[in-house]
């Protein structure tokens, strides 16, 4: 066991401060310390994205992450993307457009397609397919992802335009 | 997979981080991205009692474009590489090679003074520093020193640099010509079943310098100077490649793993080598 | 009453069966609200963990545990010796064999569990397994199953008498120590002599790869026992809830009633969680022993090394035809690789599942099939990987043979397919090998396929291609890919199918509550297939009221009918048949309450989307709603209150979906690299319930087909080591990898399912391995290519093309 550490993080908005040993992986503080359980563990190894987190303006695995080395972070999950009341257009149009299936990747692929589309508000197909690369889907095939971030690309353009 | 415990260190200077190193050792790692070394402590294939964050070090997330070289601080991710204008108009096979580097959250992270410093013959940014022949700066107790990248790699996971010294910067000469990073996959993440960077120097219709390096391919990435000899005073004809993929099969070392067999392997350096010359020629 | 809104506005409000309902299940997922096991936190859950054998074949001399439980949080380590007292350091398997849940002396695959670790967190859990001392006596190894059979190294000493003579298994004589069962379906002599006599036999062996249905969500569980009440409760990752109570019960001698099992949201399953595995059993014995809940959540590696890996069978073939080619006889031997106990999923009658289906869609009056299962030095498992019971491998085969066939006769194969199809009016239809497939209209299909594609240009696109390779204008080989399928699915009658002694009947239970919204219970457990939707729609068609209106609840078996779960694409099948008949039993009694408040006689009011009807005065009419209402608050003569039912569906027979898949495949013939310009997909699963979710199946099953096709699998080398633990190594494709399908549909409803409805979500994998393996295998046919074995990966496409000489 060695010495903990005082970590402070901003996750949804919320200071959230408390003392864990370094080897805390940001997905399990954020899991089982924070009980922000939207971000997944699938593989372990930084290759399915199932635990994508948004920190400080980057998408992140936080399953190859320390909580200390997010210390001082600002952190999104899916939790922080809409609310019941409030959803956003990403969220919409992964129902909309039958955008998941078991809907364990899920909370990761809308995490980093919010993060996508800010980059690149009108990502072609092909844009969107390199841009998800990093969140691997076992249900889907894909096709009504693209379709969906394609949709609310369009949705958050329209409103864009409107709100002009 | 949960690593085994460790201390971890948030220095705010190269000083402290040397100082750490120094104390501990063999037992001290720094890290930066840390999507190379996490993962194999979570597998505790790599056992690291004291971890060194270099987050917080400031000075090395810095890309200057020079007038004759372009300097990369160690902490720039493949990310900011891909995302700079400056360096895309300077280097664009710098991006090129960093748009086939595992994936958009991963690129976030990893760094390009990790992809070099960690002598992992997989990474692409070794040989593609060879190819642009790269010096790597590190920084010890005893002070700075410059390694070039073509002698930095001594075998798989053994390099120059000394378990006290930190990479802190690579420094480029301006690279002249065309260029191309071609790398053959299985799948976005994975590493390269082969790899070819390839920067060409036209001159009339002749080629007037080439620069070659391949990866993952041999137990370090591959620079070859009989391959990029073959081609220079040449049109790049067919003959010339033909030399210069005979030169560089002699240079390569590769072992069977998951991406298939030796001879396999020897081919497709071939046909990937092939390609990447044909595009940095097409683009000199 | 005036009726506001037009009939077809009545239709469409029930968002019933045919429209494309959007998924109730997705507000949940889309806001990170799912509940997952690993979600799952109780007031001082513990964590178990295990201790694997590095070793594929070794004796185990002594396990130390003393240092582990110095580890500060560590609470205890069972090993093998703490479980045999109560009996469960072995447990039986699905397949009629039995499995060590801790190494009880030796262990016989890599990664098998060797020590359980208790602790009160992971970190502790993992400290603790690194401090267990296992000492190993290596054994040889043994990972071919033909090697197996002919090696004096005995496997399963436990399976040999002390005399040395080796009694029968659960399926019957073993002619080696390392033998589990022969099986056969269909006539030996005749087809043999059939092939003798035949003009023309083409024959081929192939094997099919052993891979894994690796859903995003490891396997995992939480066992709570309370020791006040005497109730355990085991939250988990089961496909099948009900049947893991069961076994839970029959292996611990709890009490059924006192068992409690909940599958909460699972996150995929394609058959990896169908087993019972040793994870389960420890974490109910650690809760027990702690009086704790105990958690256990497999990682990445523990899924792909231990729990249930797929396929893995060694298949020969011989196919006789006329010189027309008509054929007339087929023969099939399989040797199948088990691992180092056979712990199939299949039904207690069909060790090798289904795979008799593998005449395909073809009428071939006679045939035969031997299945040899054979025991190695590898993980048991061998689940239906997104199929029924080892269709996709009855599938390759057939689909593999009649290219091959097609080679030998210099046919056009979707040609030779066309002349072989089943007719329409042949069905039902006696397969050779036994089963009477209930429906289909194979040429209509077929023909809609090929018409689409445009399959004669495709074909002169291809041959002007060869002519371009050989002139030396291209590096790139055209592959067009076909493949005809026919699934059984739908386990099963329960006259031949059963589960450890478990009938494949399912069931569902349905409440309409008075304000005329229901709820309704169901035996099976989705995994993304979207069972709260469409379930909701049959009922919604079969009942009146809105889908909106009713609850589906599944996968809780203190409230859910009992029903053996979902997998082999039962849930629609054999729950959906019991929906649509518990319903019509809700549906009967609405009439006669509806005939007494319309004051006529029962057969005097019909049943007209929403309502009942006086007939021939549609204008006298009570709604479901108003019927409902009733049926709890109005007292009728001879009627009791309440409005409920349920219905326990045994199926008389399984349903047969089918579907015609081309693919346009380009090949690098230098790198290997396969490029896939495009894939049409036409499926006939009868009635369609929500065309929106059969679209999604039929993506994913197909992305699930490219990677199986082109590069997933489960390696081992010499010494029994996994070469594919993670998944840097392990293909699951990235959006980059997957190219957009083209979906198409015919509709031959089963004639035996109340709805007509026949299942689909493992068609496209059925289908889709074949047809990227034929298309693969067909750009290389004009060089002289006959077969080729999965996974066509790179180095391997680079290998055929390598062999046939293209590389100059």
């Amino acid at each position: 066991m060695s010495k903990k550490m005082h970590i402070k993080l901003n996750v949804n908005g919320k200071d959230e401060e408390f003392l864990a040993e370094p080897r805390e992986l940001l997905i399990y503080t954020l899991r089982e310390r924070l009980n922000i359980t939207g971000p997944h563990i699938g593989c372990e190894t930084s290759h399915c994205g199932a635990c994508t987190v948004t920190i400080d303006g980057k998408s992140v695995k936080s399953c190859t992450m320390f909580a200390a080395q997010a210390d001082g972070a600002e952190i999104t999950t899916i939790e922080g993307i809409g609310n019941p009341d409030d959803l956003h257009p990403l969220q919409t149009a992964f129902k909309e457009h039958h955008g998941l299936q078991c809907g364990y990747c899920t909370p990761g692929m809308i995490t980093r397609a919010t993060k996508l589309l800010e980059e690149n508000p009108t990502p072609t197909e092909e844009e969107i397919r390199f841009g998800m690369a990093g969140n691997i889907c076992r249900c889907t095939g894909y096709q009504n992802i693209i379709k969906s971030i394609q949709a609310a690309a369009a949705e958050m353009n329209a409103a864009k335009e409107a709100a002009e | 997979m949960i690593p085994a415990a460790f201390e971890y260190y948030r220095p705010k200077d190269i000083a402290g981080v040397l100082s750490i190193l120094e104390e501990h050792g063999d037992d001290a790692r720094v890290m930066a991205g840390g999507h190379s070394l996490i993962p194999m402590m979570k597998l505790r294939m790599a056992d690291v009692p004291h971890l060194i964050d270099l987050q917080d070090v400031g000075g090395m997330s810095d890309i200057t474009v020079g007038g004759d070289s372009i300097r990369i601080g160690a902490m720039v991710t493949q990310a900011d590489i891909i995302d700079h204008e400056g360096l895309t108009t300077a280097a664009p096979i710098l991006r090129e090679a960093a748009l086939q580097i595992a994936d958009p959250q991963v690129r976030y992270m990893g760094t390009v003074g990790g992809n070099v410093a960690n002598g992992d013959p997989g990474n692409d940014m070794p040989g593609l520093m060879q190819c642009l022949d790269a010096v790597f700066t590190v920084i010890g107790t005893d002070g700075e020193r410059d390694i070039p990248a073509r002698d930095f790699y001594e075998a798989a996971y053994m390099t120059a640099r000394e378990d006290e010294e930190v990479l802190t910067a690579v420094t480029i000469p301006l690279p002249k010509g065309g260029w191309a990073y071609e790398k053959q996959k299985r799948k976005i993440g994975d590493y390269a079943t082969a790899a070819a960077a390839v920067q060409i120097v036209k001159d009339g219709g002749t080629c007037a310098a080439a620069s070659i390096a391949m990866t993952n391919l041999s137990d370090t990435p591959v620079y070859s100077e009989a391959a990029s000899n073959a081609l220079v005073g040449t049109a790049v004809d067919d003959a010339a490649l033909g030399a210069a993929v005979a030169a560089m099969l002699g240079d390569i070392d590769p072992t069977e793993d998951n991406r298939g067999p030796v001879a396999f392997k020897n081919h497709v350096a071939g046909v990937i080598l092939r390609r990447a010359i044909a595009r940095a020629w097409s683009r000199a | 009453m005036k009726d506001e809104i037009t009939r077809e506005e009545r239709v469409d409000n029930l968002k019933g069966m045919g429209c494309s309902r959007k998924r109730v299940e997705d507000a949940r997922f889309t806001q990170g609200k799912g509940n997952y096991v690993d979600d799952i936190k109780l007031d001082g859950m513990l964590f178990g963990d295990f201790v694997r054998s590095p070793y594929a074949h070794a004796r185990i001399k002594s396990i130390d545990t003393a240092a582990a439980l110095e580890v500060p949080g560590v609470l205890a380590v069972l090993t093998a010796a703490d479980l045999e007292p109560l009996g469960l350091h072995w447990m039986p398997t699905l397949a009629g064999d039995k499995q060590m849940v801790l190494a009880d002396g030796k262990v016989l695959f890599q990664g098998q569990e060797v020590a359980y670790v208790v602790a009160e967190d992971r970190y502790a859990a993992a400290d603790g397994i690194e401090a267990v001392e296992v000492e190993y006596d290596e054994l040889p190894v043994i990972v071919n199953p033909f090697e197996s059979l002919k090696s004096d190294v005995v496997l399963r000493e436990d399976l040999v008498a002390e005399d040395g003579s080796i009694p029968d298994g659960a399926h019957g004589p073993r002619k080696h120590p390392n033998h589990i069962f022969t099986w056969e379906a269909g006539d030996k002599d005749p087809t043999e002599e059939v092939i003798a006599n035949a003009e023309v036999v083409a024959t081929e062996s192939m094997y099919y790869h052993r891979t894994h249905p690796c859903p995003l969500e490891t396997c995992g569980c939480v066992a709570s026992m309370d020791k006040v009440n005497g109730k355990l409760t085991l939250w988990g990752t089961f496909q099948a809830p009900h049947a893991i109570r069961t076994v839970v019960s029959l292996i611990s001698g709890i009490e059924e009633h006192n068992i409690r099992v909940i599958s909460p949201d699972i996150g995929g399953g394609f058959g990896n969680k169908v087993g019972a595995y040793p994870g389960y059993v420890c974490s109910v014995v650690a809760s027990i022993v702690t009086g704790k809940p105990v958690k256990w959540i497999e990682d990445r590696m523990d899924n792909l090394m231990t729990t249930a890996f797929a396929r893995d069978y060694h298949m020969t073939g011989k196919i006789a035809a006329t010189p027309e080619g008509k054929i007339t006889g087929l023969q099939c031997h399989v040797t199948a690789d088990h691992g180092g106990f056979d712990a199939c999923a299949d039904p207690t009658k069909f060790p090798a599942g289904f795979m008799n289906i593998c005449t395909g869609s073809y009428d071939i009056p006679t045939a035969h099939l031997s299945v040899d299962g054979v025991y190695t030095n590898k993980a048991p498992g061998g689940v239906s990987y997104r199929c029924s019971f080892r269709v996709t491998e009855a599938v390759y085969f057939i689909e593999r043979m009649i290219e091959v066939l097609a080679i030998k006769l210099d046919m056009d194969a979707a040609e030779l397919r066309r002349i072989n199809f089943i007719k329409k009016e042949q069905f039902p239809y006696t397969a050779a090998l036994g089963w009477e497939y209930d429906s289909g209209d194979y040429h209509t299909a077929w023909d809609k396929a090929l018409k689409t594609v445009d399959y004669e240009g495709l074909r002169a696109e291809q041959a002007q291609r060869v002519e371009d390779f050989k002139a030396g204008k291209t590096r790139k080989l055209m592959g067009i890919g076909l493949s005809f399928f026919t699934e059984i699915v739908g386990a099963g009658p329960v006259k031949n199918c059963d589960i450890l002694g478990l009938g494949m009947f399912d069931s569902c239970e349905i409440r309409i509550h008075p304000t005329g919204s229901a709820i309704a219970r169901l035996g099976t457990i989705s995994q993304g297939q979207g069972h709260a939707t469409t379930f909701a729609q049959i009922l919604a068609s079969e009942i009146g009221l809105p889908a909106d209106s009713i609850t589906i609840e599944e996968g809780d078996t203190d409230t859910a009918p009992y029903g053996l779960g979902t997998y082999g694409s039962r849930s629609t099948p054999v729950a959906g048949a019991a929906t649509a008949m518990a319903g019509r039993k809700i549906r009967a009694k609405a009439q006669m309450i509806a005939a007494y408040l319309l004051e006529v006689h029962d057969n005097d009011v019909e049943f007209d989307v929403d309502r009942f009807v006086v007939k021939g005065a549609p204008e006298k009419f009570k709604t479901m709603k108003e019927i409902a209402f009733a049926a709890y608050n109005q007292a009728i003569p001879g009627i009791e209150p309440g409005l409920e039912a349920v219905s326990y569906y045994d199926p008389p027979n399984m349903t047969y979906p089918f579907g015609a898949y081309v693919c346009v495949m380009d090949i690098d013939v230098d790198t290997g690299v396969p490029e896939i310009r495009r894939f049409y997909a036409l499926d006939d699963c009868g009635t369609r319930i929500n065309p929106m979710i059969i679209e999604g199946q039929v993506h994913g099953g197909l992305t699930e087909a490219l990677a199986v096709a082109l590069g997933q699998e489960i390696a081992y080398d010499d010494m029994g080591n996994v070469k594919t633990g993670t998944l840097m190594d392990f293909f699951l494709p990235t959006a980059w990898e997957v190219p957009n399908y083209e979906t198409d549909f015919t509709v031959t409803p089963s004639p035996h399912h109340p709805i007509g409805a026949k299942g689909v979500g493992e068609s496209p994998h059925v289908g889709g391995v074949p047809c990227f393996s034929n298309a693969v295998q067909d750009a290389f046919r004009p060089f002289g290519n006959t077969h080729t074995n999965m996974p066509h990966d790179h180095w391997r496409i680079w290998r055929t093309a390598n062999e046939l000489g293209l590389h100059g």
